[in-house]
């Protein structure tokens, strides 16, 4: 059938569905660019959080098996793998720690009365208290 | 009746998880992961750890950290993997498979701090 012959009255369906208006993806699309990258990487980020829940949890598991159990996970942990993953897992904890803290702002909006506390503050309120748990965790460990 | 969505309490749970582990873990890692290991500084002794551990403050901030953690890496897993490699068609298994994995971690995680007290 010819374009300029068709009307309202004679439109038919066709049987193939039509061709979505956006162009699907490649599966690699993140690695494109730097900031889709950078986003994937935030992304990732979850799999260290994961992993060192798991690896206190193991730690919290040792001490309650005894000091010869807490002296052999003490020894596993300076495996070189072992400390190759946690170098990793700790430079992609920073990086969660520094882009969650950063879209705080965007995400919490914290009033004082009837003003809106700036942005700024509420970033500068999340790095202070990092430092302060930070801190704190440091004077639980190696108090004498 | 209004259909109850999961998706804001699993965003709470993930924002809850990303603040707490942002907070706390970096230091953490670096002292058990890299500071301890490596002998910068001398590691904690057993006698202290137990000491640390009997406190119920300290049992109830790692339960925390640890649930809402995997809880954060169960949203976000799924999102990277819908996402970043598209993969779609198998949206529901890998959502039942991370929230599962961190609801069975958060119980291993409360019978195990549980234990202590």
């Amino acid at each position: 059938m010819r374009a300029d012959t068709q009307s309202s009255q004679d439109f038919v369906y066709t049987d193939y569905h039509p061709r979505w208006l956006r162009q699907p993806k490649h599966t690699y699309w993140w690695l494109e660019k730097p900031s889709y990258f950078a986003f994937i990487l935030r992304e990732l980020t979850c799999l260290p959080v994961a992993w060192f829940a798991v690896y206190l949890l193991l730690l919290v598991n040792a001490v309650l098996d005894g000091s010869d159990a807490y002296a052999q996970f003490m020894a596993w942990s300076a495996s070189p793998w072992m400390i190759t993953l946690n170098v990793v897992s700790f430079a992609l904890m920073v990086f969660h720690a520094i882009t969650f803290f950063d879209a705080a702002p965007q995400a919490l909006v914290v009033h004082l009365g009837h003003t809106r506390v700036p942005g700024r503050l509420v970033l500068i309120g999340h790095y202070v208290a990092w430092a302060g748990a930070s801190a704190a965790v440091l004077w639980l460990l190696m108090r004498a | 009746m209004i259909k109850r969505h999961p998706e804001p309490l699993l965003w709470m749970l993930f924002s809850a998880g990303g603040m707490i582990s942002g907070m706390l873990m970096p230091v953490l890692i670096l002292m058990f992961g890299i500071a301890f290991p490596l002998g910068w500084v001398t590691p904690t002794t057993y006698e202290q750890m137990t000491g640390l551990l009997a406190n119920p403050i300290t049992r109830l901030v790692l339960f925390s950290l640890c649930a809402l953690s995997l809880f954060h890496w169960a949203h976000r897993f799924r999102h990277t993997l819908y996402d970043g490699l598209q993969i779609k068609h198998l949206n529901e298994v890998i959502a039942v498979v991370s929230y599962g994995a961190a609801f069975v971690g958060s119980g291993l995680a409360a019978y195990l701090l549980w234990q202590i007290g």
